[in-house]
């Protein structure tokens, strides 16, 4: 019987992911799964290769597991949330004002210029500004594209925005909850100089897509994924630096806003196609 | 919600620390105990969750008709404890009963904390008690740390004195072999601080002060060959080659013979030496001050190996071996530089009349004869037969250190 195996892709965001998936690879093949991984320069490609079969898993964005649905299913197939971190349920983005702002209600946000991330940022842009529309708040928008094609896995452009917050150049900015609190003490953002004026409702973030979860290699590396323990010190390393303390079982139902949002903003076609007019990754 | 412990965080919101008080409570929780946490910051909804999320503790949020101040139960996760699973003590914080073989797992962690498992193999070469430690180190390196002096105030470099120019060039002479001297017992020390195990911290610190200490020497011995002229002495390639067998030797336990019980043992003597007949105050203070500092060398020398031959039987046939490959080493060498020699007749004669000058000979075969004597009881206190030692001291090299 031939050794399972998977070949999983990975997006380098940051030079992080060689380390962590180097090491999460010789800890997977040291359990019997034949596991390598192939590094790309943005989510598309990816995706692209999932659906193509070219690849068996890939560790992908909000957003590239949308899209990877949608292709999948219009061309007759199907893609599967294997598992993901404990850290990617139920996170938030907020709308953050200075503390002087005149704005205290996000109806006050109307007309106002709101800093986002990247173009393709689920928890920086695409949420937030689906957020605001769903909230009838027509507002202008100053995108910080830094990172385009991560879909906001670089922070560059949430600092960006938070940045110009701070500097006065616009009246709110858009970020995951988790980075408010990191702006703040890392400096970014003056300590008490903010106010939260608007918090989106919560959504789950990456999630392990895979093509065919009842193959022998893709339950193996689902089980070896969900047994690995932050006790054991020769993972935990990594899974400190892949931000989790425990892989969980996959579920696609906190996907709904930011479908929205990409319907909305038009940035995916219902079959999974690229339509977002200014997006080049 | 039930709860298992309430916390009101008042107005302290996590961007103020307010983590500190949640981990504070959670810590006396057991894995799935229930936190209840209220509080009035405005953003603590959003914090709380987000700093939970990223400890791996779950939330739970109260019902939107609940008018408390109540913000979420947190639900305790197992990452805490995960974190500190198979964790270990380095050893005891205090010397009193040290490992004889520190594993290099322990490697930088600092002695007696609790180290998390995993983290880098840190290969120390020097990890055995026996080869290292002395019971001694930590009141030798107290002792030497409240000893340090100022080389800027404790000297007298502006008391006015003149010498002859002979007087003066020979005082040159002796203070150019001084700093080489103290060059070689700077590099050696310095060699095996990096490989001696952290878990033998006394020794490292007394060692790294030995170094501060000598490179006080090289300072004040050349600021006074410079005092009163621009040139030094010479440097005679025997000299040099000696003192390269000191730095070249990769045993500590050999390399502190060579170097502290021989070398250092003699240079005390010379010190000493150099402290009576210093024609001049700043000569005379600096070598007093030096040879404070080196006779702590010797005595931590003897003291760790002293306890090693009680350990190690062979340890007298290693050190015999070592003092003949010296020897040998050596063997075709001049020694002392003459230059040094004579410079240390002028200084202790005092004068060019022949009387003082067989004097000040006498004087230097004087010094000679106390370092050989010198040696020779430090040789019997490690073992060695008297007739042994009188042998071995005897093979010392010309060079004194």
């Amino acid at each position: 019987m031939p050794t399972p195996s998977v070949l999983m892709g990975a997006v380098a965001y940051d030079p992080k992911v060689v380390t962590i998936w180097e090491g999460f690879r010789g800890w997977l093949r040291g359990r019997g799964l034949e596991f390598d991984f192939v590094l790309y320069s943005h989510y598309e490609r990816q995706v692209d290769d999932l659906v193509a079969g070219r690849i068996d898993a890939a560790w992908n964005s909000p957003l590239a597991w949308l899209r990877a649905d949608r292709l999948a299913t219009a061309g007759g197939g199907s893609v599967h949330a294997l598992t993901m971190r404990d850290t990617d349920r139920d996170l938030t983005s907020v709308v953050v004002v200075r503390a002087d702002s005149p704005v205290h209600r996000v109806e006050d946000l109307a007309g106002r210029l709101v800093a986002t991330g990247a173009v393709d940022s689920p928890q920086a842009t695409l949420i937030p500004l689906g957020h605001l529309a769903a909230a009838g708040v027509r507002v202008d928008v100053r995108r910080f594209d830094v990172g385009v094609g991560l879909h906001g896995d670089h922070i560059g452009g949430e600092r960006d925005a938070a940045r110009a917050l701070a500097a006065g150049e616009v009246d709110a900015a858009c970020m995951i909850d988790a980075n408010h609190l990191m702006f703040v003490q890392e400096g970014t953002l003056p300590p008490e100089g903010t106010r939260i004026v608007a918090q989106t409702g919560r959504y789950d973030h990456c999630n392990m897509t895979v093509r065919e979860p009842a193959s022998d290699g893709v339950r193996l590396f689902g089980d070896l994924l969900r047994g690995m323990s932050y006790a054991d010190p020769q993972v935990r390393p990594l899974l400190d630096l892949e931000g989790l303390t425990a892989w969980q079982d996959g579920r696609t139902t906190g996907y709904a806003a930011l479908a929205e949002a990409v319907d909305a903003s038009g940035f995916y076609a219902p079959d999974g196609r690229v339509t977002a007019a200014d997006y080049r990754p | 919600m039930t709860a298992d412990v309430d916390i009101d965080l008042g107005g302290l919101g996590f961007d103020r620390g307010a983590h500190l008080l949640v981990q504070r409570a959670l810590a006396g929780l057991p894995p799935g105990g229930r936190l209840a946490v209220s509080g009035t910051d405005a953003a603590l909804g959003v914090h709380l969750p987000a700093w939970c999320r990223s400890r791996g503790h779950r939330v739970e949020w109260p019902d939107p008709a609940d008018r408390s101040r109540l913000v979420a139960v947190v639900v305790r996760g197992t990452a805490d404890d995960d974190r500190w699973f198979g964790a270990e003590r380095a050893g005891p914080p205090l010397p009193g009963a040290l490992h004889s073989r520190p594993p290099p797992r322990w490697g930088l962690g600092a002695r007696g904390a609790l180290l998390e498992a995993g983290g880098p193999e840190a290969r120390f070469d020097l990890d055995d008690r026996d080869l290292v430690w002395a019971d001694i180190a930590p009141t030798l390196y107290a002792q030497a740390a409240a000893r340090q002096w100022d080389p800027q105030t404790a000297v007298p470099w502006d008391d006015t004195f003149t010498l002859p120019a002979d007087v003066e060039a020979a005082v040159v002479q002796v203070m150019t072999y001084l700093v080489e001297n103290e060059q070689a017992a700077l590099v050696v020390p310095a060699r095996f601080i990096g490989r001696i195990h952290p878990h033998f911290r006394e020794v490292v610190q007394l060692l790294a002060v030995q170094v501060a200490d000598e490179a006080r020497h090289m300072e004040v011995f050349s600021r006074r060959a410079l005092l009163r002229g621009a040139e030094l002495g010479t440097s005679s390639a025997g000299g040099r080659q000696s003192l390269f067998t000191l730095v070249a030797e990769s045993d500590f336990a050999l390399a502190s013979f060579l170097l502290s019980v021989l070398g250092e043992g003699s240079f005390v003597d010379l010190l000493g030496f150099l402290v009576r007949h210093a024609p001049d105050p700043v000569t005379r203070r600096i070598c007093w001050l030096a040879m404070q500092d080196e006779r702590r060398h010797v005595v931590f020398g003897m003291a760790h190996l002293e306890h090693q031959a009680t350990v190690d039987p062979l340890l007298r046939d290693r050190l015999r071996a070592a003092i003949h490959r010296r020897h040998d080493a050596l063997a075709d060498t001049a020694g002392l530089n003459a230059d040094v020699f004579d410079a240390l007749v002028v200084l202790a004669a005092g004068g060019w009349n022949p009387d003082d000058v067989a004097a000040g000979f006498e004087h230097v075969r004087a010094l000679q004869q106390a370092m050989d004597q010198g040696r020779q009881r430090r040789l019997v206190r490690l073992g060695f037969r008297p007739d042994e030692a009188a042998a071995l001291s005897a093979l010392h090299t010309r060079n004194f250190m």
